[in-house]
């Protein structure tokens, strides 16, 4: 089954998923930073595929794309370094994360192919229009056991929040607040207010908050009405500002901060 | 400016031209696109809104321009080539008949606030300019390096009261300011406009660009008739970064193909050269800003850099339509050096007392090598003036001396 569905159904609050992009840092930190990541207890991991133009992330993840893309990542290299981790222990669930053009040009169904090759259980592409997903992708995803994840924003009408809710079957990520990825929203009363008047709709699918979620008060605060989180900006800051030889120490560190592990009685 | 017939070069119900255009935008901008796609046509033919904007491009834009007949220019070449001055706009360009447009459409949408791109500066100016005249809040993002090259359009902005502001990711031209500006309308969703300045962007965008530039060739028509007795020249001839002047200028004659429709492209240093903008010479299918069009891209499906001497060639793709013209043959796109624009230019500004953009004098620079007789009749959309390109052609004086 897929790992995604598994997780949702045994996990219903304080999901966290994490984002890095892949080949950043450095081109091989990929699968590393994948294991510290499981080890250090995240429920879900978001690989992001380096793109030249990403208009929905802010200038944090945009940076690292380009850092990414100058050591030479690419869409078909993010695949080989995926290629056996699932036969080395890595059991999390993953998405990838990015644009439509570099999966375009690598061929949509080559790429949903590689995807289950590897293990890949889910794909969230910001500019793939949800009429485009229905026309030409849905019957691939589907051959290939791929979910694919659709934004939400505070701006979503509900009737489309449930058509998109229809479509989707791995999770809705409510974007927080009207921005760029990075953003620093507080957990405001109108973002509260979003997140409770989506909980109404009663969803069929887990719902991830993202945008805007930096340390342990903001995921707490945003995974009250919901089923968890999501952390980007802050997680590749983290990576940014970590030498190499201690990165796998901060990676642990800052999964601990977020959530921690309660106390056994 | 309604049009009843179907064609394969306009846009079809879906947002189309062809395989070309549609709206592949984020989420965060689902709703503001949906909003301008269902009211785009009802508003723009409103005969209020019309009577507005009619009396705005006579009254503030001065339309109609001149249709003039190059004399000098026509013996040299050796054919009867005919310029529509848009030059002559107020702001020096085509751009302002697109941002009078569009700041109708923002005010009826009840938008406060204007968010636009620029590359050459010229969008920008025309975009500050009717912010002012309708008292909206304007931003204008503008790649850190065309705010270097283009400073005299900067200080134009400022003196009308917009913000500019610098893009300073990836290449810092006018791809990069797109995205910015994309950002700050993502961040700003409900109050705020963006007015794209060429036929590029998620649909509606490109037809409405497109349907407010038209104005250049349903001038053209009435012009040309009254000067030779024919509606119809030879050849249309325009430059194409995004396309807008080459969107108005081709616009009544798409469906009329005895018109040979000749779009330039910027090739910078040469289109092998590896600094280059020759988007249709050098690029694939692929999606960029909200569109899928022709593009120049890696192998990867990263977006290339582009390079071109003029700012507002400098763009990495085409407008969807363009796309679609150039799949279909219906246009003809040349690839056109920086030293073919500069010879261009200095050659129209010493014979006919004219110094273009040096957008424009890349379309002057196709009139030897389109095969035009003596007997045709061309047409070339003379799309803006070179004031803002003083710095670059000062650079060149001692050449053409």
């Amino acid at each position: 089954m897929n790992r995604l569905t598994t997780l949702f159904q045994h996990k219903t609050a304080d999901v966290l998923n994490v984002y890095f992009t892949a080949g950043f840092p450095q081109l091989h930190d990929t699968v590393p930073i994948l294991k510290s990541l499981q080890d250090a207890g995240a429920d879900l991991v978001e690989i992001g595929m380096p793109y030249s133009d990403p208009v929905a992330d802010g200038e944090t993840i945009q940076r690292s794309n380009q850092q990414a893309l100058d050591n030479g990542m690419t869409v078909a290299t993010l695949f080989e370094q995926l290629q056996d981790i699932r036969q080395q222990g890595i059991t999390v669930p993953i998405l990838l994360m990015g644009y439509l053009n570099p999966v375009v040009q690598f061929g949509v169904e080559k790429f949903c192919q590689q995807c289950q090759e590897v293990g890949v259980d889910g794909v969230i592409l910001p500019d793939l229009p949800l009429e485009v997903f229905e026309r030409e992708y849905q019957p691939l995803f589907t051959k290939y056991g791929l979910k694919n994840v659709f934004l939400v924003t505070p701006q979503t009408s509900a009737a489309r929040v449930r058509q998109l809710d229809g479509l989707a079957d791995g999770f809705i990520y409510l974007v927080a607040a009207a921005g760029t990825t990075g953003a620093q929203t507080d957990m405001n009363a109108d973002v509260d207010a979003y997140l409770r008047r989506t909980k109404v709709l009663g969803l069929r699918n887990p719902t991830l908050v993202g945008f805007g979620i930096s340390d342990a008060a903001s995921f707490a605060a945003a995974s009250r009405h919901t089923t968890g989180a999501i952390i980007g900006s802050a997680f590749i800051r983290l990576l940014q500002n970590t030498p190499a030889e201690g990165q796998r120490q901060a990676i642990q560190d800052f999964v601990a901060g977020i959530r921690p592990v309660p106390e056994p009685a | 400016m309604t049009l009843t017939a179907p064609s394969p070069y306009r846009v079809d119900a879906s947002g189309y031209y062809g395989p070309f255009g549609g709206a592949y935008v984020p989420e965060m901008l689902y709703p503001n696109v949906e909003e301008l796609r269902d009211n785009y046509l009802r508003i723009i033919e409103d005969p209020e809104f019309q009577q507005e904007y009619k009396q705005l491009l006579r009254d503030f834009a001065g339309r109609p321009t001149p249709l003039f007949l190059a004399q000098r220019l026509s013996a040299e070449i050796g054919t009867t080539i005919y310029l529509k001055r848009e030059d002559l706009c107020h702001t020096g360009a085509h751009k302002i008949n697109n941002t009078i447009g569009q700041i109708l459409v923002a005010q009826r949408l009840g938008k406060k606030r204007i968010v636009a791109e620029t590359g050459a500066g010229q969008h920008g100016v025309a975009t500050a300019t009717v912010c002012a005249l309708k008292g909206l809040e304007c931003i204008v993002y503008m790649g850190a390096i065309d705010i270097e090259r283009q400073k005299p359009n900067v200080d134009r902005m400022r003196m009308l009261g917009a913000k500019v502001v610098p893009a300073t990711s990836g290449s810092q031209t006018l791809k990069d300011a797109t995205n910015e500006a994309m950002r700050h309308w993502i961040s700003n969703p409900t109050d705020t406009h963006y007015i794209i300045g060429s036929v590029v962007g998620p649909h509606p965008y490109p037809d409405m660009v497109a349907r407010f530039q038209s104005i250049i060739s349903a001038e053209t028509i009435n012009q040309l008739l009254e000067q030779t007795g024919r509606a119809t020249p030879n050849f249309v001839l325009a430059c194409v970064g995004g396309g807008s002047n080459a969107a108005g200028a081709f616009y009544h004659y798409l469906d009329e193909p005895g018109v040979r429709l000749i779009a330039a492209e910027a090739a910078g240093q040469g289109v092998n050269s590896g600094h280059s903008a020759a988007t249709t010479a050098l690029g694939k299918p692929g999606i960029l800003h909200g569109a899928s069009t022709i593009l120049m891209q890696t192998e990867d499906g990263q977006v290339t850099e582009p390079y071109s001497i003029s700012a507002g060639l400098d763009y990495p793709g085409i407008g969807p339509q363009h796309a679609q013209l150039f799949a279909t043959g219906r246009a003809e796109f040349l690839s056109i050096t920086d030293k073919a624009a500069l010879d261009a230019a200095f050659q129209l500004s010493r014979l006919e007392g004219i110094i273009p953009a040096l957008e424009t004098a890349h379309a002057l620079a196709c009139l030897p090598l389109i095969g035009a007789t003596k007997d045709d009749v061309v047409v070339v959309c003379l799309s803006g003036r070179g004031d803002k390109d003083l710095a670059t052609y000062t650079k060149h004086l001692e050449e053409y001396s």
